[in-house]
């Protein structure tokens, strides 16, 4: 199985699902012949022409209407919108159009077709602007579907499920990890299914839930953790709408204990969600209070990045808080 | 990256004195064909219509009257909740359609009745969806006139402004990949060019070559604002320029220049994959909806004088001056339109609505575990207190579900 990078599985799925489907387009700010400022949409002008992968005009709110067109009419559009933290001119286009096409008609119309990437979360230096977690404010909007993946193998498997699904998907990417993560991935066409939380690392004492770049924070984190004799069970919620309830509620009936973490800020982030779901199906099974281990609630910083994230030891003070409660 | 020799805006001329334009220099002016009194001006470039397309276009236009004036009275009994008129736009809305192929998409904003009128949705269908009953295509989820027919190629209505625009770009673009010679005309007033998904939605269609048609209905307020207060512009067409867009002005009360002017826009969006801006100068002569009173910011005055210019009696004054029309005709069918609407309302009225389980349905493909949980503690909770939530509890017993005036199943959308 040949090793990659995010970029490279994300590239590949783009790659099959072309091929496989001239309905498919990928098109947003530089993703034509300069293949995105990533490069996740390499080489797929060449390949399959400028009709179908091109460069837009800087119109975030153009982009996805345009999408939700393409996606009404049967087409499958790939879009891309270039940071996350750029999304919020298309926010009525996905909020009133997107989430609400198949509802809204009654089913006679649908976008489910459309796919939205964009590049998530900080640890680039990227201050304000190019750090942003945007997922909440998106998992507050029945109809749409959010996918967050933690490495290159899911990166592909969840890709290629999303834009096949019958619903419109955010699929928010892990832009640090976009080359820091690699690992072996499979040449051939997989998916991996939506809807459903990755157990990654069983365990008794503790139940520890993130998504996206998060993953790797709460693996080291558990190294730590468990040096101190406490057994973590770990797991990625990969889609955050709609989420996995039963997995993480299954997990925490057998361990009593509950850490939530994410980049975004505290109030109003999705660990409050999680936190709220787990106390009514899990109350007398809680040996402590679900622990939140988040951004502040501030705007992301620049110089004091590394301060502002959850980072792991934050998140093993809080496993063992969780624990010696 | 590749930088192409031809990828970059070609160079302007230099010129050697700061010369400034001020932004008033093009008026474009608005092309007419027919007179008020349905006679063609001299010299006019008049359309090719057939008798029977001429009175199918006139008939949609009575019909759309005639549902409207109805309706909005059947508001005010109290018998519907909301109601928007396309009163005084029949000519622009319904002559745009006509122009079209049947099987061309159009987006509407929710004025825009006329349209599916023309392309034969029932009264039955209307009602439905008005009344929100167990047969709407919409499952009664939305206000009244938020319409939408899959067969007739009639996009469902969303209430936000101009997010239909972008979306018709991106609708006419996949037709032309698809190569099935098809095009998207997307209709909204003037006050919602002023949305950036306008914007958006002009420059995208420009670049990226997508045979759409927007059709701008210039009704001259939106609800209370005047276009004085809307643009500094001489009004919407303008804007085409900027975005190397053709474009005309038209007089939207002239169905013969709305029908040349939509065929010829089809021609070249179809043709040449090239968008087109229609703007047509027209008038709501009813208020912006049922809970509108305009009598707040605009004058009798300025409405009686909108009033000579109806579009229905300047169309029938020349199918009249052609006989193809005539005053009796004109009685006998708005009295049958008149019975016909007020039956399908009674009908509509006295149907049942949706199913409570239609409340999770259509939120994704397939109701997730979670939203089957909520429905299922909804539905327990409605038959603990039926008094409070009839509509839903009807659902639940069918004995009150079967009571109801049911008619015949009105078919697929």
């Amino acid at each position: 199985m040949p090793n990659m990078n995010m970029l490279q599985a994300i590239n590949q799925a783009l790659d099959i699902a072309m091929a496989e489907d001239d309905k498919v387009l990928c098109f947003g700010e530089d993703v034509g012949s300069f293949g995105g400022v990533f490069r996740a949409t390499s080489h797929l002008q060449e390949k399959y022409g400028h009709a179908r992968c091109f460069n837009t005009p800087i119109v975030e709110q153009g982009i996805v209407g345009f999408a939700n067109g393409l996606a009404s009419q049967g087409s499958v559009p790939v879009a891309e919108i270039q940071f996350a933290d750029y999304i919020f001119p298309a926010f009525d286009q996905l909020v009133n159009e997107t989430a609400k096409f198949r509802y809204r008609s009654g089913d006679l119309f649908n976008v489910g077709g459309l796919t939205l990437r964009a590049p998530y979360g900080g640890g680039i230096a990227g201050g304000h602007y190019h750090s942003q977690s945007p997922e909440a404010y998106f998992a507050h909007t029945p109809g749409l579907k959010i996918v967050i993946p933690r490495n290159p193998y899911e990166a592909k498997g969840l890709l290629l499920a999303s834009i096949r699904d019958p619903d419109p998907v955010l699929f928010f990417e892990p832009k640090r990890l976009y080359r820091a993560s690699t690992g072996e991935v499979p040449e051939e066409d997989y998916q991996l299914p939506l809807g459903e939380a990755a157990v990654t690392r069983e365990g008794s004492d503790v139940t520890l839930v993130g998504w996206g770049a998060q993953m790797e924070v709460i693996e080291r984190a558990v190294e730590l953790a468990e040096k101190d004799g406490i057994s973590c069970e770990v797991i990625d919620l990969r889609t955050i709408l709609p989420w996995d309830e039963d997995t993480i509620v299954d997990s925490v009936l057998k361990t009593g204990r509950l850490v939530v973490t994410h980049e975004a800020p505290r109030t109003g982030g999705f660990a409050g969600e999680i936190a709220a779901t787990v106390q009514e199906r899990c109350f007398l099974y809680l040996e402590s209070p679900v622990m939140r281990v988040t951004g502040l609630d501030t705007p992301f910083p620049q110089t004091l990045e590394k301060e502002y994230l959850p980072d792991h030891l934050k998140i093993h003070e809080a496993i063992r808080a969780s624990v010696n409660f | 990256m590749t930088t192409r020799p031809d990828s970059t805006t070609p160079p302007a001329p230099m010129s050697g004195t700061p010369e400034f334009l001020a932004g008033d220099e093009y008026q474009i002016p608005t092309w007419c064909v027919l007179g008020e009194d349905g006679r063609p001006l001299e010299g006019a470039q008049a359309p090719d219509i057939e008798r029977d397309k001429a009175r199918r276009i006139y008939e949609a236009m009575l019909a759309t009257r005639v549902m409207d004036e109805r309706m909005m009275a059947a508001q005010r009994q109290g018998r519907l909740s909301f109601y928007m008129q396309c009163t005084g736009e029949e000519a622009a809305v319904v002559g745009a359609t006509a122009a079209l192929d049947d099987a061309d998409m159009i987006m509407a904003q929710y004025r825009e009745q006329g349209a599916l009128v023309y392309r034969g949705f029932s009264f039955d269908e209307f009602m439905n969806q008005m009344f929100g009953n167990e047969l709407d295509y919409g499952k009664g989820r939305q206000m009244p006139v938020h319409y939408g027919s899959r067969k007739l190629h009639y996009m469902t209505i969303s209430s936000p402004l101009g997010t239909q625009i972008p979306q018709a770009t991106g609708y006419a673009y996949g037709q032309k990949l698809a190569g099935n010679g098809l095009c998207t005309l997307v209709f909204f007033g003037e006050g919602a060019a002023s949305e950036g998904d306008f914007h958006a939605a002009l420059n995208m269609a420009a670049v990226h070559e997508a045979p759409v048609i927007f059709f701008c209905r210039n009704n001259g307020y939106a609800i209370s604002t005047p276009t004085v207060e809307q643009f500094a512009a001489d009004g919407v067409a303008p804007r085409a320029l900027g975005y190397r867009m053709h474009v005309i002005r038209i007089d939207g009360n002239d169905i013969l220049a709305v029908y040349r002017a939509t065929e010829e826009a089809r021609r070249i969006a179809v043709e040449h994959n090239k968008p087109v801006l229609i703007e047509a100068m027209t008038y709501r002569l009813a208020a912006h909806s049922s809970s509108d009173d305009p009598s707040g910011y605009r004058s009798r005055k300025e409405e009686e004088a909108w009033r000579e210019k109806d579009p229905i009696l300047r169309m029938k004054r020349w199918l009249i001056e052609r006989d193809w029309w005539s005053d009796d005709e004109e009685n006998t069918r708005q009295d049958e339109l008149r019975r016909e609407v007020l039956e399908t309302m009674k009908r509509a009225e006295k149907r049942p609505p949706s199913d409570l389980g239609t409340l999770v349905s259509d939120v994704y493909a397939d109701v997730t575990p979670a939203l089957q949980r909520q429905l299922d503690a909804l539905t327990a909770h409605v038959r603990r207190y039926p008094d409070a939530y009839p509509r839903g509890a009807s659902s639940l017993d069918p004995d009150v579900k079967n009571s109801a005036d049911v008619t015949t199943d009105q078919g697929g959308a």
